[in-house]
């Protein structure tokens, strides 16, 4: 699971015709929507926005399996506990192909992970909501996960060919979990009275964040604009909203649950839903780390990295020691 | 004490309890890894470990709760502490010590290995089916235990400390793996005896830990009778996080 927005404020310069460094190859590979692999020769700015982009998506999914990770223990069957260890598990396997395509760029995991640890890099700012109950696992499923599915799909379209496949193993996982909280959501919503609250308080707790996920308005996406000329974004914040809010309104009805919007209206005229105005002072807060619970998810992250110091040094240690053993036989 | 059915059938079903309840509660201590372990890839492996474990205890327990009408939730949610019949090992908390985590695999994979090995023939046809794919989810873990063990006990002066005292912790649960089972007389060419595993199961983790440069710890046994539901604190803390929702809305569907 991973939103949209770009968190940093260092813009990737814009590739620009009158660009003496601008390259023509390049862009005629992209225009032509090629794809490129990891040994072809890419402008600098276009290495470094992936790099950005792909440790922060990669970041997301390790640090999103906290919220989640935090149920395991306490699901209230077998079967559920079942299938969310196989969904955080599937997390921390993301992260892994997430890394592993960044590596393709020239960078290493252990320097991407020292970067979200001193906070070069962000993470997703959806992950620093809590999840105080059951039908938070749910809610996350249906809508976290539906919004990650709608941004993703356009990157297995995506110019950099190892990012692009990542993508399409991902969104195959990604979109079964999103059926497994929808399934969560729908259980609770038929049970008893008081399961059935326990599933509406946490729609209404995700519903605007999720659609936060989306990044800020067109108007106010600085970088949208640059990823997009690069082939790395396909579509605008909005219209990957707009295309989420018409997937996932239907199924609100579906679920018997409500969405905490009084504007939501299908329209008939544009064939898409409307939604009322999303108050984007709360996402900023949350990315300037004044969210819920950024500082917790952060101490927990460098807290287990640093409790595994020894165990990362003995592997070296092992290795090189055996390394020599065999040189020497 | 359970009493989930009378005769052979009754006894058939604690049996598969006393190991069900083994995999279940250590399942839950590898869940408690998973988004915590050293390297992403020990997050996958330990969720994987778990979750292999997960399936062992949800077949066991459905196979024992059929013997009186009860399901795998009624039986994992529903009983307290003192119903549970897990040995001691796999409920000591490992406190996030990875070496404790890896010298409790490695017993008792080590020990599952030659229990699932020999189950894979008894003469009742579900525990025998339980066991056969069991046994090859438990050469992984031995494999994996094992493997960690090596680079541990001779990586560097500190992993080679930590893993020592990671085996000296889980050693006084040792003996109770292999403690005579009052049913198991009772259930000939079905159960397998306990004490046939203790030559097996010690010489394959004596033969790591020696590899390993480590020493067989030599530690007096802890008191047994997880079988006979005698717990420690441990498991009673774990049952309160793991059944607390469960309780708090009985009689409904999850």
């Amino acid at each position: 699971m991973y939103g949209n927005h770009d968190t940093t404020s260092v813009p990737v310069e814009a590739p620009a015709a009158d660009d003496p460094t601008f390259d023509r190859d390049f862009m005629a590979l992209i225009d032509d929507d090629g794809r490129v692999e990891p040994r072809d020769a890419m402008p600098d700015a276009y290495r470094r926005g992936l790099v950005r982009q792909i440790a922060q998506h990669a970041h997301s999914e390790i640090i999103g399996m906290q919220p989640e990770g935090s149920w395991i223990g306490r699901a209230p069957s077998l079967k559920r506990k079942a299938i969310l260890m196989a969904k955080v598990q599937d997390e921390a396997g993301h992260g892994l192909y997430l890394y592993a395509a960044a590596e393709t760029l020239g960078v290493d995991r252990a320097d991407l992970l020292d970067r979200l640890h001193t906070g070069r890099q962000k993470y997703s700012s959806i992950f620093n909501y809590p999840t105080p109950t059951w039908a938070d696992i749910g809610a996350i499923g249906w809508l976290v996960d539906g919004a990650a599915i709608t941004n993703q799909v356009p990157i297995t379209k995506c110019s950099y060919g190892p990012y692009a496949r990542a993508m399409v193993r991902i969104c195959k996982e990604e979109s079964f979990h999103q059926r497994q909280g929808f399934e969560i959501l729908h259980t609770l919503s038929h049970g008893s009275p008081q399961q059935h609250a326990m599933a509406q308080d946490a729609v209404d707790r995700w519903w605007w964040p999720s659609l936060m996920m989306f990044g800020p308005p067109d108007d106010d996406s600085p970088n949208s604009a640059r990823s997009m000329r690069w082939g790395i974004k396909r579509f605008s914040n909005d219209e990957l909203r707009q295309r989420f809010v018409d997937m996932t309104a239907p199924q609100s009805h579906a679920l018997g649950l409500s969405l905490p919007d009084p504007e939501l209206a299908f329209d008939a005229l544009t064939g898409h839903w409307r939604y009322g105005e999303i108050d984007f002072t709360e996402l900023f807060e949350v990315i300037k780390g004044n969210g819920p619970l950024n500082a917790q998810r952060m101490a927990h992250r460098t807290d287990a990295h640093e409790r595994g110091d020894w165990v990362r040094e003995a592997a070296l240690g092992y290795a090189a020691k055996h390394a020599r053993t065999e040189a020497v036989a | 004490m359970n009493t989930p059915g009378q005769g052979r059938a009754g006894d058939v079903a604690i049996y598969a309890l006393g190991l069900g309840d083994d995999a279940l509660v250590l399942a839950q201590r590898m869940g408690e890894w998973i988004a915590s372990a050293p390297e992403l890839e020990e997050d996958v492996a330990l969720g994987n470990i778990g979750l292999d474990l997960l399936g062992q205890a949800r077949a066991l327990l459905t196979y024992a709760g059929s013997a009186d009408g009860r399901t795998e939730d009624d039986l994992a949610y529903l009983r307290g502490a003192d119903e549970f019949c897990n040995v001691l090992l796999v409920e000591r908390p490992d406190d996030g010590d990875f070496a404790h985590c890896v010298a409790r695999l490695l017993v008792f994979s080590a020990y599952q290995a030659e229990l699932y090995a020999r189950l894979a023939s008894s003469g009742d046809e579900t525990l025998s089916a339980v066991a056969a794919k069991a046994v090859k989810e438990v050469a992984y873990h031995r494999d994996h235990a094992t493997q960690w063990a090596l680079r541990l006990g001779d990586g560097t002066e500190e992993s080679h400390r930590r893993m020592q005292a990671g085996l000296d912790a889980v050693w006084p649960y040792v003996d109770e793996l292999f403690a005579a089972d009052e049913l198991e007389p009772g259930l000939p060419g079905v159960a397998v005896d306990p004490a046939e595993l203790r030559e097996p199961t010690v010489a394959y983790v004596s033969g790591v830990v020696g590899r390993a440069t480590l020493a067989v710890p030599d530690v007096p046994a802890a008191p047994g009778g997880g079988r006979a539901g005698r717990h420690t604190d441990a498991l009673v803390s774990m049952l309160a996080e793991m059944q607390g929702l469960a309780r708090a809305m009985p009689g409904v569907t999850w």
